[in-house]
């Protein structure tokens, strides 16, 4: 288990450019064990990354990768699944990355129910730029471009996934990455468009401007506040509240867009 | 008036609060998110004196100052690199629906691949787009060509991009001497244009035309745009009057007898200018303003000092021709009767420009003569 996850990490570019804390390399582990655990063959894997911290993970990776353009990773990925379907593909985005500028591939790639695994970091922050507030923020949170906190709502990401067609979408956290490695595995064997949001700390441009305390204080939040979807189906809204419910949130059956185009032109990609 | 110690990009963000702006529009993107934040700060604190706004991306950030300049709101935005790129549609089109707009670029490569460093390729893709650009060399200049990019952008009906490099200028720090707010704000006074969306007064603004139409309009922008030197000349008179300095569309610095004259635009205008006493008999132009270009103001310094060679410095690359600055200038001075060689050094990718690599162009024997073109990688 440890040599395998060695051989997928580009130990070269080591060590990697994460602040202290930060929980972009926990979600990255998680995803070289998915990975792994999946069986995939390495060299039919492809990581695609748009721009932020948590994309840096693409250089890291030893697959296939290909760094993208900002918000853009899903339309470049869509490209290289439509011409190569027999490929695995993992997107990785942080969340102003994905649900801002990107929003608009985020819910076309869906609508297409595209078999690409979205793997969506959330520190509720554009970390790689100092901090400032992104569509995940909370409302009343604290960034570099809202210091009285922003006003705005924020998406329920994955809310918004399954409007717009997505058939899989999970929730996990760093503060538990066996069960996020456990996420990540389900959305890479189900076929069609999956997002795994996994709720990450970023404690230098989020956690210290929101007096949420050191790393550690982050995760153990996190993983306090965190309530599985078993439990949670028994509970009313009042217990719910500030919780955050994670497991797979739904997993839907309906085509897939890459097999139904090409058995469109009369090829069957099973 | 005060001098404080202060990046580019924070006199840039000063700058636009001084003018009493009505709508900050901000979207981060390296190097230019200082500006900002800073101006994010000025709102938190309740100092800036308008709308403080952060949208989805780079392009949302444009439209909306397009549609609050429409409505007759003094605006800002700032941006670099793959933001600016993102923009281009918008960029186009607030220049055609004739809206003043103000917005910094900082100079940052485009990819593939990601690279930080100041190419100036960004904002020279967007010569074309109908945008008067400035190019600053330090963070006074910035501030001080912020605050004038108003008084342009507003009288001309044209948008303006203020330039300047990034971590060399947006990252640095200096003394800069900040009109207090006041006195800024009399400089400039309230935005003076004419709303093109008016409450009561409905219209339909910039929908299908023809190509005759149009024409008349480019041709308007045109020769709006070719206002601006003498503008700029008038704005800085006065600007000179209540602040005690001035800019000029370019300067230039020619020692008595000197054949050759270096020309840059941005950071390395500044090292250029500082390396000046030490490479004998050679003379400076800083070139300021690009667009529209200066094409009357530089062949007049170089007719009247009889110049034979011009050096560029070129931090970008058109591919398949060469540093964009150097082609500007070529094509500027073919009608001369003698007209000056003009070498072209590229530091494409945003590499420095260092003292030494100053001194073997003018000094080493390999580069006089006809050598149109220096890799700035072969200098080092
Ligand atoms: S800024 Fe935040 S997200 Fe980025 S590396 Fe540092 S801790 Fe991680």
């Amino acid at each position: 288990m440890e040599q395998l996850t060695q051989d997928f990490l580009r130990t070269k570019k080591l060590p990697h450019i994460w602040c202290p804390g930060c929980g972009n390399g926990i979600v990255t582990a998680a995803l070289v064990r998915a990975i792994e655990r999946t069986g995939f063959d390495q060299k039919d894997v492809v990581i695609v990354s748009g721009i932020g911290c948590s994309s840096r993970a693409a250089g890291y990776l030893n697959f296939n990768t290909l760094h993208t353009t900002h918000g853009r990773a899903l339309a470049f990925a869509t490209g290289l699944k439509m011409a190569r379907p027999e490929l695995k593909l993992f997107v990785i985005m942080g969340d102003g990355d994905c649900s801002a500028i990107g929003g608009n591939h985020f819910i076309h790639s869906a609508r297409r129910n595209i078999d690409l695994n979205a793997i969506v970091v959330n520190n509720h922050i554009y970390g790689m730029t100092g901090g400032q507030h992104s569509p995940l923020t909370p409302t009343g949170k604290k960034a570099t471009t809202a210091p009285g906190g922003t006003l705005e709502p924020a998406f329920d990401l994955l809310k918004l996934a399954r409007g717009a067609g997505a058939t899989f979408g999970a929730k996990g956290n760093a503060a538990q990455p066996r069960q996020l490695e456990q996420l990540i595995i389900r959305a890479a064997n189900h076929k069609g468009f999956s997002v795994v949001e996994a709720l990450s700390p970023c404690p230098i441009a989020y956690g210290r401007r929101n007096k949420l305390g050191g790393a550690v204080d982050m995760l153990r939040e996190m993983k306090e506040k965190s309530i599985s979807v078993e439990r949670a189906a028994n509970m009313d809204e009042a217990e719910l509240e500030d919780r955050t419910i994670n497991g797979v949130l739904f997993s839907d059956d309906a085509p897939e867009y890459a097999e139904a185009y090409y058995r469109s032109i009369g090829k069957d990609i099973g | 008036m005060a001098f404080e110690i202060m990046s580019g990009s924070q006199a840039a963000a000063v700058a636009v609060q001084r003018t009493g702006i009505d709508l900050v529009v901000a979207y981060p993107i390296t190097p230019q998110t200082a500006i900002v934040e800073t101006l994010a700060n000025f709102d938190a604190r309740g100092e800036l004196g308008g709308e403080f706004v952060s949208v989805e991306s780079e392009y949302a950030a444009l439209a909306c100052c397009y549609g609050a300049a429409a409505a007759g709101a003094r605006v800002f935005t700032a941006t670099a690199s793959h933001g600016l790129a993102y923009m281009h549609e918008v960029i186009h089109w607030c220049s055609g629906a004739r809206v003043p707009v103000v917005m910094a670029n900082v100079n940052r490569t485009i990819g593939a691949p990601w690279c930080l460093d100041p190419d100036q390729g960004d904002s020279l893709s967007q010569r074309d787009t109908g945008w008067m650009q400035i190019y600053c060399s330090g963070a006074q200049e910035v501030l001080d060509t912020v605050m004038q990019a108003y008084l342009l952008s507003e009288e001309l009906l044209l948008p303006c991009m203020v330039v300047f490099d990034g971590f060399y200028i947006s990252h640095t720090y200096e003394a800069v001497d900040v009109p207090d707010e006041d006195s800024a704000r009399a400089f400039i006074g309230p935005p003076s244009f004419e709303a093109q969306v008016k409450p009561g007064s409905p219209a339909n603004l910039h929908g299908l035309t023809t190509g005759d139409n149009q024409v008349k309009l480019i041709r308007n922008r045109h020769e709006a745009m070719l206002r601006a030197p003498d503008l700029f000349k008038t704005i800085n008179s006065k600007f000179a009057e209540t602040f005690g300095r001035s800019y000029g569309v370019i300067d230039s610095v020619i020692p008595p007898g000197a054949k050759t004259v270096i020309l840059a635009a941005g950071a390395t205008a500044e090292t250029v200018r500082w390396s000046l006493p030490k490479l004998d008999n050679t003379g400076f132009i800083q070139l300021r303003m690009f667009r529209p270009f200066p094409r009357e103001e530089i062949c007049s310094v170089l007719e009247t000092h009889g110049v034979e060679k011009v050096v560029v410095i070129d931090r970008n690359c058109s591919t398949g021709m060469g540093g964009i600055f150097a082609q500007e200038l070529r094509s500027a001075v073919y009608d001369l009767n003698n007209p000056p060689a003009v070498q072209d050094i590229i530091l494409a990718g945003g590499i420095d420009l260092t003292f030494e690599m100053l001194e073997s162009i003018i000094k080493e024997d390999k580069y006089q003569g006809q050598v149109e073109q220096i890799w700035g990688v072969d200098l080092k």
